[in-house]
């Protein structure tokens, strides 16, 4: 089976979504890594590097920058004529993407796959991550996207893929690029991080959640998250939710001030390798799931954790 | 210009979802059912708009069991025009409902159709793209933002880095996000209004499309649990465990 894996990419450097998604398209088959984009034939470069990838084909095209839908699908379907999957990153970019070539192609796309049973078998997770399902598909291409934190991220170095020009349809005409605000920061980017600190609405406004949680990150070099109800009640901006409507995370601690532990957050950061909650209510759901909990006052136990440490 | 609203009936918002004990599935037998959350902003985007003049119909549309026309209602309550009944029994995987309301936009040509970005019951995030895809027809989704700027659509989206705003060609397809808007609460008289508000019955044999699944479940299990672990008595036991952990100098 030969497979096609959407690579995103930033500034050269591929995301660690994709190195993930490079993981599960192995268990597949062949692995060829479609990279997109004006400029695209330097990340072309690193893409070779990624272990298991066979082939890179790039399309060093203006039409594709930003990952227009519109434009790449197009490109992709053209593709998919000699592959017989497609996988795409979980991510914004993937769960946008995908679903259009799917149409196209008249397959029935498998969202947020989990694991690889065969090769037309996955698990996915559903109602929010309180179950998961197993399920066959009968199409005969597939169109996967991929939960990156349930794969093991592939090397970004030590392949030595062969590197192919491509090209697809010219600009559809349908849609343009106008801007972006993307939130700067120092901290490290939320779903690589490997330290997260995340706040709920027991912040109580906008302020203190900056005031007591960012010091903390910065303490530990963490990235900041927050939990939706935090972001519903504008204490964060929406980028940094976790959740099954936000991020899906898995950093090595994960730190919960005054997060209940809804189980749509959890959906987003069950699988943290450790996780420390602070929260007043000593029966809160999140300290079901925590293996380090402390039971207390947040806007006492925070500044002097942050002292402290 | 006319918009295009497909609601989908779902467990309602609250409700926890279980597993069958045989694995086949979430029991749903007298559980809460409401209209699935994203599509209640989709329908409140609609609204907004035709205040602002930018619309001058809503038609919802939704694919499911009869009972369906519960959800519709509450569309028409909150201020939808009228609404159409696609009735089937089979659980209509996004592809099918896609080609189902590609055949209703032929029919209605709506300048805009705005829709959830995903369903809280399969988490599939397909269905509009998939209309997008069939249709010609650019997408914006997960929009925290919509404004219509003449013969075009400015949508801000949310994506994984912050914001993005993209320009669409009229008509478009659009996927609501949670900040769009907080949706309204229905009137009891404009509940009352909605009763005699029109609703097409329909069924997928109407429009033409095969609507047989793709996917076969073969099992829903629960997820794993994680164990508790234990609690800490002070800060400063919390930063020595996290110090054995090698979080902390």
């Amino acid at each position: 089976m030969s497979v096609l894996v959407l690579i995103e990419q930033e500034g050269g450097s591929i995301k660690d979504a994709s190195l993930a998604t490079v993981t599960a398209a192995r268990q597949l088959g062949e692995v060829h890594a479609l990279v997109a984009g004006a400029g695209a034939s330097q990340a072309a470069q690193a893409a070779a590097q990624i272990q298991g990838v066979a082939k890179v084909l790039v399309a060093d095209d203006a039409a594709y920058a930003h990952m227009l839908p519109e434009n790449v699908a197009p490109l992709i379907v053209s593709l998919m004529a000699s592959h017989d999957a497609l996988l795409c990153n979980a991510t914004s970019v993937g769960k946008n993407v995908a679903p259009r070539v799917a149409a196209l192609l008249d397959v029935m796309q498998v969202s947020d796959i989990l694991s690889v049973e065969g090769a037309d078998t996955f698990t996915r997770p559903i109602y929010a991550g309180n179950a998961i399902a197993t399920v066959k598909s009968s199409d005969a291409k597939k169109v996967l996207t991929v939960r990156g934190t349930a794969f093991a991220k592939a090397s970004a170095s030590g392949g030595s893929a062969s590197v192919e020009a491509v090209s697809g349809p010219a600009d559809a005409g349908l849609s343009r690029f106008v801007g972006e605000e993307t939130s700067a920061s120092e901290r490290p980017e939320l779903t690589s991080a490997k330290i997260i600190v995340s706040g709920g609405r027991a912040l109580g406004s906008s302020d203190e959640f900056h005031r007591l949680i960012d010091p903390l990150a910065d303490k530990l070099g963490a990235a900041v998250g927050a939990s939706r109800a935090a972001v519903d009640a504008g204490y964060a901006p929406n980028d940094y939710q976790v959740g099954q409507t936000g991020k899906i995370v898995a950093p090595e601690v994960y730190v919960a001030v005054g997060i209940s532990g809804a189980i749509q957050h959890l959906a987003g950061m069950k699988d943290s390798k450790t996780i420390v909650a602070i929260n007043k209510d000593e029966d809160a759901p999140i300290f079901q799931v925590a293996d380090l909990g402390l039971v207390g006052d947040l806007f006492q136990i925070v500044p002097e954790l942050t002292q402290t440490l | 210009m006319k918009i295009l609203v497909p609601v989908k009936r779902v467990i309602d918002y609250n409700v926890k979802p279980r597993v069958k004990l045989d694995g086949t599935g979430v029991d749903l037998a007298n559980v809460k059912m409401s209209m699935n959350p994203f599509d209640e902003i989709a329908v409140e985007e609609a609204i907004r708009l035709k205040e602002k003049g930018a619309a001058s119909e809503i038609v919802v549309v939704s694919v499911g069991v009869q009972k369906a026309q519960e959800t519709l209602r509450t569309a028409l309550a909150m201020g939808a025009d009228r609404a159409i009944l696609i009735q089937t029994d089979a659980e209509v995987e996004p592809l099918g409902v896609a080609k189902l309301l590609k055949a209703v936009m032929d029919e209605e040509q709506p300048g805009i159709v705005l829709l959830g970005k995903q369903a809280i019951d399969d988490d599939c995030n397909q269905t509009g793209q998939m209309l997008a895809a069939l249709s010609g027809r650019p997408q914006g989704t997960f929009a925290s933002k919509v404004e219509v700027e003449g013969e075009r659509l400015e949508v801000t989206r949310e994506v994984d880095g912050g914001l993005e705003t993209v320009s669409l060609a009229l008509p478009a397809i659009v996927t609501t996000d949670l900040r769009l808007n907080e949706p309204r609460y229905a009137s009891l008289p404009n509940i009352m209004k909605a009763k005699s508000k029109p609703l097409a019955q329909k069924t997928p044999a109407d429009y033409g499309v095969d609507i047989a699944a793709r996917l076969t479940t073969l099992k829903v299990t629960e997820p794993a649990r994680r164990e508790a672990g234990i609690k800490v008595g002070s800060v400063d036991e919390l930063v020595a465990r996290l110090k054995d952990l090698g979080v902390a100098a």
